[in-house]
């Protein structure tokens, strides 16, 4: 072992005696600041150059000047939504809907899951494995073109119910280990006052796994609004299908896509922060 | 801490005045297996009403096990248990009714840790009890009184030093109002410095009267308050004597060993 040496506050930036100067390999000369925007610089730069080039090499005629039309128009001081607007608004109405039925059957699964019942347990652990080997894309098929005729279902209630069902599957495992990671002794003191499992779980047990589950929860409600995109092969009048009919009418699909997978990404990213703040309010110290 | 003396003294000859009430606690013959293991071999046991019945012996020699059947967090397997007239089996209905009568006070506290302290207390009368929550809260603050914490009230749980917590578990199991405390090792998980202001609230409870049952190795406690001492290993009580025959000349040899052993220090 070398000495310490007396420069030991340095934030480790790999082995070797602290003293001498860092030694000048390939990972620390990346890695130092100005080579590393340098480098972030002139990929991005070349990503966006070679598509660009691209394009012009198939003669695509840019039009990114129409593109705020699908956004919002403000014509005689009358301001109007664009159609890329409505269907973020339609887009985000579905994946609510879609995930307020997600939560509430996932909760169920989950409490069918840990009920101790054979039959809970079994039909659980039976939707769980069904849900879970069916390809999305197949789950909307069915619901739309098999149950929708027997049941009635316009395309909007299809496609609340496919994504619901989807991800209930996966919220009622997030559920599952929300509530298995709140302590057994949290239990018997509920029970050790009387309290029925019902109580216990309202009262005791959910409120302590929320924050648990809200990372995942949060996780799994991005996961939801991306594979909402893919109603838009039944016509539900949603952000992709918007996207879509715009670029029908006007060819213009780079410009499109590019706007509405940035409009995706700003969602996203929005609700993200959101929760991470709600995180922090529901932090209990123990 | 000032009112120690005096309490210790009005107990001890409180304990002298008392008769035996009737039986609350019957445990006949019970058996008890986690797989194959035996936690439970055989105990019989009665606890009766105004009686402090304190329960030691080495771990794992289920004196624990014992007094969670009491209040059916854990089922017997083989015997008869009754308490308080109702004969207790596994998922029997009128469990749930029965343990609002049969207050536990855990060794980890597991108190609520997203509520307050006054929530904590209040929660079991108003959602069990179906108090109002005003009638809820004046229990509460009337036992936070009782355990010496009443300042306590608005602060979360994990702001308390454990003997603080130790003291509102005691006081969450009390606005039930029970009629038979079960304490489960309540001093084990704190620090030396805090297990004197636990076993003082204790003492001060078995001075109102309360049928205690005791898990604990305090057999300064244990002088002071026990009318019974039950000595337990390997799932059999051993030894059911009163602590002054206990504690200067037991009947068997174990516990006399086990005396010796926790006593020399």
């Amino acid at each position: 072992m070398t000495p310490r040496s007396t420069t030991t506050s340095r934030p480790i930036a790999g082995p070797g005696p602290a003293a001498t100067p860092r030694p000048m390999t390939l990972q620390n000369w990346l890695d130092a600041r100005p080579v590393a925007i340098a480098l972030y610089l002139a990929i991005m730069a070349a990503i966006c150059w070679s598509s660009y080039v691209g394009a012009q090499r198939m003669g695509y005629n840019w039009q990114w000047y129409q593109v705020p039309d699908y956004l919002f128009t403000i014509t005689d001081d009358r301001f109007r939504w664009g159609e890329i607007a409505v269907g973020l608004v339609a887009t985000v109405g579905l994946s609510l809907a879609s995930f307020a039925l997600a939560m509430a059957l996932g909760l169920l699964v989950a409490m069918l899951r840990l009920s101790g019942l054979v039959v809970g347990t079994a039909v659980a652990v039976g939707y769980l494995e069904l849900i879970r080997n069916i390809p999305l894309l197949v789950l909307l098929y069915l619901f739309y073109y098999v149950l929708g005729p027997i049941f009635a279902l316009d395309r909007w209630a299809a496609a609340v119910l496919t994504l619901g069902v989807f991800h209930a599957a996966l919220i009622s495992e997030i559920f599952r280990a929300g509530i298995n990671a709140v302590a057994q002794g949290q239990w018997e003191a509920a029970a050790s006052i009387g309290m029925s499992r019902a109580q216990a779980y309202r009262w005791i047990v959910l409120p302590q796994s929320i924050r648990f589950m809200l990372p995942p929860l949060t996780g799994e409600f991005i996961a939801l609004i991306k594979s909402s995109a893919i109603v838009s092969v039944i016509a539900v009048a949603e952000l992709t299908t918007v996207g879509r009919n715009i670029i029908s009418d006007t060819f213009m699909s780079f410009e499109i896509w590019f706007t509405v997978a940035a409009v995706y990404l700003g969602l996203t990213l929005i609700l993200s922060v959101a929760v991470s703040r709600l995180e922090k309010r529901y932090a209990v110290d123990h | 801490m000032a009112a120690k003396q005096p309490i210790i003294r009005f107990v001890t000859s409180l304990r002298k005045q008392t008769m035996p009430g009737e039986a609350i606690i019957t445990a006949r013959n019970i058996d008890k297996f986690f797989g194959e293991f035996k936690a439970l071999d055989d105990v019989s046991l009665t606890v009766r009403r105004g009686e402090r019945v304190v329960v030691c012996g080495p771990s794992g020699s289920g004196k624990s096990t014992l007094i969670r059947c009491f209040n059916g967090l854990e089922s017997h397997d083989g015997g008869h248990l009754t308490v308080e007239g109702q004969e207790l089996y596994a998922g029997s209905p009128e469990i749930r009714a029965l343990r609002q009568h049969v207050g536990m006070v855990f060794q980890q506290f597991n108190l609520f840790p997203h509520l307050s302290v006054l929530e904590n207390l209040t929660i079991g009368p108003m959602k069990v009890r179906k108090l109002s929550r005003a009638e809820a809260e004046a229990t509460a603050r009337k036992y936070l009184e009782r355990v010496h914490i009443p300042e306590q009230a608005d602060k979360k749980p994990a702001q308390l030093s454990g003997g603080q917590q130790q003291r509102v578990a005691i006081a969450r199991s009390l606005c039930m109002e029970p009629r038979v405390m079960l304490f489960d090792e309540p001093t084990s998980a704190l620090d030396p410095e805090m297990i004197g202001e636990v076993l003082d609230v204790m003492v001060e409870l078995a001075g109102t009267g309360m049928t205690m049952v005791v898990v604990t190795h305090e057999m300064g406690f244990a002088r002071k308050v026990a009318d019974t001492m039950v000595f337990m290993e390997q799932g059999r009580i051993v030894e059911t004597s009163p602590p002054d025959v206990f504690f200067t000349n037991p009947k068997s040899a174990r516990a006399r060993l086990f005396l010796d052993q926790i006593l020399e220090h």
